[in-house]
């Protein structure tokens, strides 16, 4: 798969490579700065591996000022910057070139400060989403996003492209859980936005920073909320005959003004590929399977799946199954958490995340299966279904090159339909490159330079994470700053 | 086109062209949706009103997928009545200023409930405004028309500019039309209460109970000389400071939290039970802050780390007689001081200052808000960056100019 065009690199820039690695090796230390070719080889994709750039150099800061003396010195020497969390980014969101320098801030994850009374944690945005629940877990709070790496991911990435996970339906996302960061600009300046108090004095930066995918600054400490976890939570599991009846049983529950912390959807070929490898007990004979979670003490849990079981029986499902122990409960969380590396033991995939209305969903599931089916391509389906995020998982052949591309058709045509019927093109995963190009299917070109001109306000020469988010050509109609991108032909 | 005193474009598009007129002009423009607020912040001076109050109508509701969008004039009470009949909400129970500040809260429309991500006291557990807004269409000052965010929960296609725009209190843009996500009304509620506590162990109470795991849905702490004020009857005539916090449930589980809180609690005293039908008055009441109406005494808003809420009102105390409503907690608290020419913000700012977060004067007479700092006073980098989004969204700077900023 290459078919998204990267701009060819400065070539002045890479011819000063050397220079440029002594230079910040002294600057910063040795040990800060990876400028040989294997240390380099480690960085040159993230979790979009067809595509793969050599990085320039990559930097490993420890402290907010070595942030910025790196992001000074680029900057005075027009260098370009591509920001790196843990590089689990679906769409290309740290996917480096050749003319750029990787900062990373994964050696950056002190927890700096918990503040219980005031329900916060302020740590540095290298600790993963995982860590600061587990650092809170033991007092009994959790940080809610939870996107399926957070094993992985760091809060810098889920910062950049304001990350979801299956129970933000209830907890919201990376941008509603965050009051505050310390930000380097990219000529070095540090600035401090939010704090430990709600909302802004002022315009709300910190809501435009949250989702600028890299392209606003390095954020490197933040001011997260925690949360007192609920007493309990268990799930239960509803198989249906058909799709369209599962998504009407989801509007079902959510009309009768029951939320629950989670919904969670899959088709016929993902039950059975999670069900294979992971041997959760999903039921084998069902066209859909509908995961619903809900939270509080037992007497709560109780009532709650009752009401949803009501809700639930006005929609025939052929399987009701309510978890009866912790085992049950994890195993069939670990079977949807699982999904993406259950398929990737069968087949390369690529993996979409366009949202949709709910009320669409039967006839966007036809398509999604008419168009794959058109390109040759299987599909399992897997989407959070309370808030119509879908991941349709597009498989193919990474060794064959047609069948790749096809899969890149594939999944565009996907995006497009999602946003012909009210969605977007992305729900959580971020546009990247992976989706740049599609920009202008859900945007039109005053959307795309208004966009534009904010990156403008924050990185005037547009040297933090370019040729990502806007199509390449955008900048030039919306006649922006440019210094050095030129679509490759 | 000939740009008029007061303008009320029925179209966008009709907006749009006042907009670039007047950016053509560089005629300033003070933008307002039913002028409900219209009193808050520095006085634009400017002699062309652009409403938005003619642009009416919702456009979509999909209950069952907790989505409505309507034109940004829509009046607020006829958004919550159609919802009402849903059963639903917006659950970040939009703050009613214009009691407090002297307008007609009946004119309040939903574009200016975004455009000042005004929030009331369940935003603490649902969120802001800010937070509930999907998707805008709306004009800049280049008299552009754009669209950003959507109808679906989940969306992070490009830039937040919904995020952005809330609570820019019109310098930005003109919003045409918001899509916001709705919740289900919880199927019951009720609040407890004690009271007579001092700031201090108030607070304290607020903190540990909203560190639960019972999903406490408004917490709140009024001061007695306030207190005495409510029109809440039963409340009133305790004669004491009234510590609130709100259950929102099904009555089972409010029946085991309230037990369970019972029992937490037990070192504050003794917890009185509001009844539901008494528990939506009192918050009703607080939702417009009714405690600070018929008064022009300055009224200040502050937001800060809650368990400091105590402290920053302490440290103003002694400059100013000062009278307090904590809520979210304590994170946001409200405070009534005497009429000074400052409005005491030099000595509030200080104290804001000190213990981190956010002042803005609320209330005050126009001369001292045209001479007074209204919106927090911004730190030199984040001036900067403010400065120059306004630019980019208005260049010529028409937008309810120096509203927010003197210099913007």
């Amino acid at each position: 798969m290459s078919s998204i065009a990267l701009p060819v690199p400065d070539p002045d820039i890479v011819a000063r490579r050397p220079s440029i690695v002594v230079e910040l090796q002294k600057l910063l230390g040795a040990d800060r700065v990876v400028g040989d070719d294997d240390g380099r080889r480690a960085y040159e994709t993230d979790a979009l591996t067809a595509y793969r750039r050599m990085p320039l150099a990559v930097i490993l800061p420890q402290s907010t000022a070595e942030v910025a003396s790196a992001l000074r010195y680029c900057h005075a020497n027009g260098i370009k910057v591509v920001a790196r969390g843990a590089g689990t980014s679906l769409a290309g969101g740290a996917l480096p070139a050749e003319d750029a320098v990787v900062i990373t801030v994964s050696k950056m994850k002190r927890v700096l400060d918990l503040d219980y009374p005031n329900r916060i944690a302020r740590v540095e945005t290298g600790i993963t989403n995982l860590a600061i629940t587990g650092t809170v877990s033991k007092d009994g709070f959790f940080y809610a996003p939870d996107p399926s790496s957070q094993l992985a991911c760091t809060l810098a990435g889920n910062i950049g492209m304001n990350s979801g996970g299956a129970h933000c339906l209830k907890y919201g996302v990376t941008t509603n859980n965050v009051l505050g960061v310390r930000m380097v600009l990219m000529d070095g300046e540090i600035v401090d936005i939010g704090g430990s108090h709600l909302d802004s004095g002022g315009y709300d930066l910190l809501g435009l920073i949250v989702g600028s995918e890299g392209q606003f600054g390095i954020v490197t400490e933040a001011t997260v909320r925690i949360i007192k976890a609920a007493e309990g939570a268990r799930p239960m599991m509803l198989g249906f005959q058909s799709s369209e009846v599962a998504g009407q049983c989801v509007s079902g529950i959510i009309g009768a003004g029951i939320i629950p912390v989670a919904i969670e959807f899959m088709d016929r070929p993902a039950i059975q590929i999670c069900e294979a490898f992971a041997k959760a007990g999903y039921p084998l004979d069902v066209e859909a399977l509908l995961i619903v979670e809900v939270e509080g003490s037992d007497i709560e849990i109780d009532d709650q799946l009752a009401a949803i079981t009501e809700i639930a029986k006005r929609f025939n499902p052929s399987v009701i199954k309510i978890s009866d122990s912790p085992e049950m409960s994890a195993k069939i969380w670990k079977g949807r958490k699982s999904a993406f590396g259950a398929v990737g033991r069968l087949a390369d995939y690529i993996c979409m995340d366009g949202t949709i209305p709910l009320g669409r969903l039967p006839e966007v599931l036809v398509a999604i299966t008419e168009i794959c089916q058109r390109h040759q391509l299987k599909v399992a389906n897997i989407f959070h279904a309370g808030d119509g995020n879908l991941h349709p998982l597009i498989l193919f052949d990474a060794n064959d090159a047609a069948s790749a591309e096809r899969a890149e058709l594939a999944g565009n045509e996907i995006l497009t339909l999602c946003v012909k019927v009210g969605g977007c093109l992305t729900g959580e995963h971020g546009v990247g490159i992976e989706k740049r190009d599609l920009m202008s299917v859900q945007f039109n070109p005053t959307d795309l330079a208004l966009q534009m001109r904010i990156k403008t306000v924050f990185d005037p020469d547009w040297l933090l994470n370019p040729a990502k988010v806007f199509p390449l050509d955008a900048r030039i109609m919306a006649e922006i700053p440019e210094r050095t991108t030129r679509a490759a032909a | 086109m000939q740009l008029t005193a007061d303008m009320r474009p029925d179209t966008e598009a009709a907006l749009a062209e006042i907009i670039a007129s007047a950016s053509a002009s560089r005629t300033s423009l003070e933008l307002s949706g039913g002028g409900s607020k219209r009193s808050i912040g520095r006085p634009t001076n400017s002699t062309h009103n652009v409403s938005t109050r003619g642009l009416r109508g919702i456009t979509l509701y999909e209950p069952n997928e907790m989505v409505m969008s309507a034109r940004s004039g829509t009046l607020l009470s006829e958004v919550q009545s159609v919802l009402a009949k849903g059963n639903q909400m917006l659950a970040f129970e939009p703050l009613e200023l214009a009691g407090v500040v002297g307008g007609d809260a009946r004119q309040a429309t939903i574009g200016g409930v975004f455009a000042t991500n005004a929030s009331g006291p369940r935003r603490l557990a649902a969120g802001a405004a800010r937070d509930h807004l999907m998707g805008i269409r709306g004009v800049n000052g280049r008299g552009e028309v754009f669209k950003n965010g959507g109808r679906v929960m989940k969306n992070v296609t490009g830039y937040d500019l919904c995020k952005g725009l809330a609570g820019s209190w019109g310098t930005l843009a003109a919003f045409s039309e918001v899509t916001f996500k709705v919740m289900p009304k919880p199927p019951a509620s009720t609040t407890l209460v004690l009271l007579g506590l001092t700031d201090e162990i108030a607070i304290e109470a607020l903190c540990s109970v909203m560190g639960t795991p019972y999903e406490i849905t408004g917490a709140l702490h009024i001061q007695q000389q306030l207190a005495v004020t409510l029109d809440h009857m039963g409340l009133r005539g305790q004669g004491k400071a009234v510590t609130a916090f709100r259950l929102e449930a099904p009555p089972k589980s409010i029946a085991y939290r309230r037990d369970k809180l019972t029992a937490a609690l037990k070192v504050y005293g003794q917890l009185h039970d509001l009844e539901q039908k008494s528990s939506e008055t009192f918050w009703d009441e607080m939702t417009r802050l009714s405690v600070f109406e018929g008064s022009d005494h300055p009224l200040w808003r502050l937001s800060t780390a809650p368990s400091k809420g105590p402290a920053v009102v302490a440290a103003i105390g002694r400059y100013m007689p000062v009278s307090a409503l904590y809520d979210w907690s304590g994170g946001l608290v409200w405070i009534d001081v005497p009429v000074t020419t400052d409005a005491g913000a030099a000595d509030v700012r200080r104290v804001i200052a000190t213990h981190g977060g956010h002042a803005t004067l609320i209330r005050a007479s126009a001369s001292t808000r045209s001479a007074t700092d209204v919106f927090q006073t911004l730190e030199p980098g984040v001036q900067r960056l403010s400065q120059k989004l306004k630019a980019t969204f208005d260049p010529s700077n028409i937008l309810n100019p120096g509203r927010m900023y003197v210099a913007f």
